[in-house]
């Protein structure tokens, strides 16, 4: 039995990985450095969000006091730095711009961000903040490497700066060619690169916070109930042992 | 407190059934591993029935507020993220406990004479199971909920004739709606979880007339007088099974296996625990990412896959080029699967006494279900769609030589007793 459970694994990872090769290629992501314990990050990054995205994307699902003490934002303060439309402290986190004006001005409503974390995953959004390039074929003149033909201005330039595609000439084959070398900025932003890198992984953490607010409670309540589970199971055992003590 | 049994007693068999179905009900006494779903099933489902109620408090089956009333409960109920990833987890964890007794059944011929019904009602907790899961997966409104549903409704429609006034008539609108959803929802929790007790219900009470199989296939019941004294156990067992046979190799259920299952019970629970604290989404595979956004049936996700559990029936159904005869074909896929008891015309029950034709033909159908479950989740491409057909006709293949090899199969010696 045991050889032929072998044989059956051994199938299934050469079927597995023939399978997995045949996968196409996806846009290579950079990796988003996520920390739910770096209330300093995650505050940061609630700033830019209450500062730049909220004026078209709401959180809709999402409560200002959860977030202030979540992040251990003084509730007075977060009131007086992160409300700005007069809305109590219980409220939700939403704005007044109607999905019919979204569809007149971008041609589509702006989706809500509170869960775009768990769609679209953290490595997604930290490449997608970095990724926005001028292409004035565009309405807005900004295009995306990331998300092609986004709908959206690219609102982070007063601190990014100008990105544009650069190329640089290289030597391939014995031909010079440009190759493609990523975004970079013209320097006009407020930022630096490395100053805007890190705020928009401020930004990342916090839409992952928002996606599941309950995940730091969640890991420790998951951690005492592997505790009472291990001791559950071996007292269970250990009267297990005794009981079949009688069976032979 | 033995008044107040008494009491009971003569007003309604108390003491009589937890005999008959616990102290002194003889299972056989080389149970392995495989023989700890039916505790976990229940378990899950008492999981499910509670979790459910729970939900239902705070849930709105509108389509204008179904989404936002599941973060509702995600976010601002007091513990409710724990009641819906419960929920949520014991969705995938319930299948994973009723496909891995299937399993055993084909491995231990378990559905075998006498217990053909027992697996007949056992495969109709599947069914129900599936239209469980498939009706509740729409109730979060979320994408993969609603382009899920549209998906599976729309087979349906290539029934010819009938289709399309048929498809009309299980989403009660056009297109899925608010109608559709309200109507699930009642299904999913009233109608269906009913008719599923009822079904866990006869499926106990089938188990205990015939009693449970063991890995060895071997019965524990021998004809009244054939056995002596001395090699019978030492436990006693209702008069029930014990009037007709003599019952060998056998201990009560309560205590030696309840104290056994709790064991499993704790090892299940930490597998458990870890998918609910620390990856209620299992990477995608119980909870979809593109069902983090409220359903937009004006927006087709760029890949619609179903929950893991019916990815191996899904692969089967594109594998064919036909709608019609892919929709049969899926179906058939769960009919042979009723009729394994008349398909397998051996008399050994257990695989350890069987062929290596069967041993492998056995391997080949796991595979199969296993690599047909994996291509469920991937895109239709060129080469996954080959892979498909080759493992369809495989699936198949399974019942199919079964029932040739089966009546006059190369067997090993069975023994008389399960200990000799």
């Amino acid at each position: 039995m045991n050889k032929l459970l072998k044989t059956c694994l051994l199938a299934a990872v050469s079927v597995w990985s023939v399978a997995t090769l045949a996968a196409g290629p996806t846009v290579p992501l950079d990796k988003a450095n996520v920390n739910l314990h770096d209330k300093e990050s995650l505050q940061r990054g609630a700033q830019l969000f209450m500062n730049y995205c909220l004026g078209c994307h709401q959180m809709q699902y999402q409560r200002y006091n959860r977030t202030f003490r979540d992040l251990e934002i003084p509730e007075d303060i977060g009131v007086a730095n992160l409300q700005f439309t007069g809305e109590k402290p219980g409220d939700l986190i939403t704005n007044t711009m109607s999905a019919k004006q979204a569809d007149a001005w971008f041609g589509t409503a702006a989706p809500d961000l509170t869960l775009v974390a768990r769609v679209r995953g953290a490595d997604w959004l930290y490449t997608y903040f970095r990724s926005f390039y001028v292409d004035e074929s565009r309405p807005f003149g900004v295009n995306n490497t990331v998300f092609e033909n986004v709908g959206m201005p690219h609102v982070l330039q007063e601190l990014q700066g100008v990105p544009r595609k650069t190329y640089e000439a290289r030597m391939i084959d014995g031909e010079m060619q440009d190759v493609y070398v990523g975004i970079k900025t013209d320097g006009s932003g407020m930022l630096t690169t490395e100053e805007f890198d890190t705020a928009m992984n401020d930004l990342t953490n916090f839409l992952v916070y928002t996606g599941e607010p309950m995940m730091l409670q969640q890991r420790r309540i998951g951690w005492y109930s592997f505790g009472f589970l291990l001791v559950f199971t071996i007292l269970a055992w250990l009267l297990k042992r005794e009981f079949f003590k009688d069976v032979k | 407190m033995k008044k107040l049994i008494a009491w009971f007693d003569e007003r309604i068999p108390l003491t009589k059934t937890w005999n008959i179905h616990l102290a002194q009900y003889p299972a056989p006494k080389n149970f392995n591993f495989w023989y700890i779903f039916g505790v976990l099933a229940t378990l899950v489902l008492v999981n499910q029935i509670v979790t459910g109620v729970w939900l239902t408090m705070n849930y709105v089956p509108t389509a204008e507020g179904a989404f936002a009333s599941v973060e509702y409960i995600m976010r601002d109920v007091d513990w409710g993220w724990l009641i819906r990833y419960m929920h949520s987890t014991g969705a995938s964890a319930f299948f994973l406990v009723v496909y891995l007794p299937m399993f055993r059944g084909m491995m231990y011929g378990s559905y075998q004479k006498p217990r053909e019904l027992l697996w007949i009602f056992g495969m109709l907790i599947f069914l129900v199971l599936m239209a469980e899961a498939f009706m509740g997966y729409l109730l979060p409104w979320g994408q993969m909920s609603y382009w899920g549903a549209q998906v599976i409704i729309s087979l349906f429609g290539a029934i010819p004739y009938i289709g399309d006034d048929l498809t009309l008539w299980i989403r009660g609108d056009y297109v899925i709606s608010g109608a559709t959803l309200n109507r699930f929802f009642a299904l999913h929790v009233i109608a269906l979880p009913l008719v599923l007790v009822i079904l866990v219900f006869l499926h106990i009470i089938a188990l205990h007339e015939v009693g449970s199989n063991n890995p060895e296939g071997i019965s524990i019941k021998k004809p009244k007088g054939s056995v002596p004294d001395a090699e019978k156990p030492k436990f006693e067992f209702h008069e029930r099974f014990t009037k007709k046979y003599d019952i060998v190799d056998a201990i009560p259920f309560y205590p030696y296996y309840i104290v056994k299952d709790l064991v499993g019970i704790g090892i299940f629970l930490a597998f458990f625990c870890y998918v609910l604290f620390f990856a209620p989404a299992m990477g995608g595979f119980f909870l979809e990412p593109p069902n983090f956004e409220a359903a937009n049936p004006l927006k087709t996700p760029a890949h619609i896959a179903p929950v893991w559990y019916f990815t191996p029936f899904y692969a089967i159904l594109r594998a064919v080029p036909d709608k019609l005869f892919g929709v049969i074909l899926m179906f058939a896929a769960i009919v042979f699967l009723f009729l394994l008891p008349w398909l397998d015309r051996c008399k050994v029950r257990s695989i350890r006494y069987r062929s290596s034709i069967h041993k492998v033909n056995l391997a080949v159908f796991t595979i199969s279900f296993v690599v047909l479950g994996y291509l469920g989740v991937k895109p239709a491409t060129e080469i996954y769609t080959l892979f498909a057909r080759i493992f369809t006709f495989l699936y198949f293949a399974f019942f199919i030589l079964l029932w040739f090899y089966s009546k006059h199969e190369k067997t090993k010696p069975v023994p008389e007793r399960i200990t000799k």
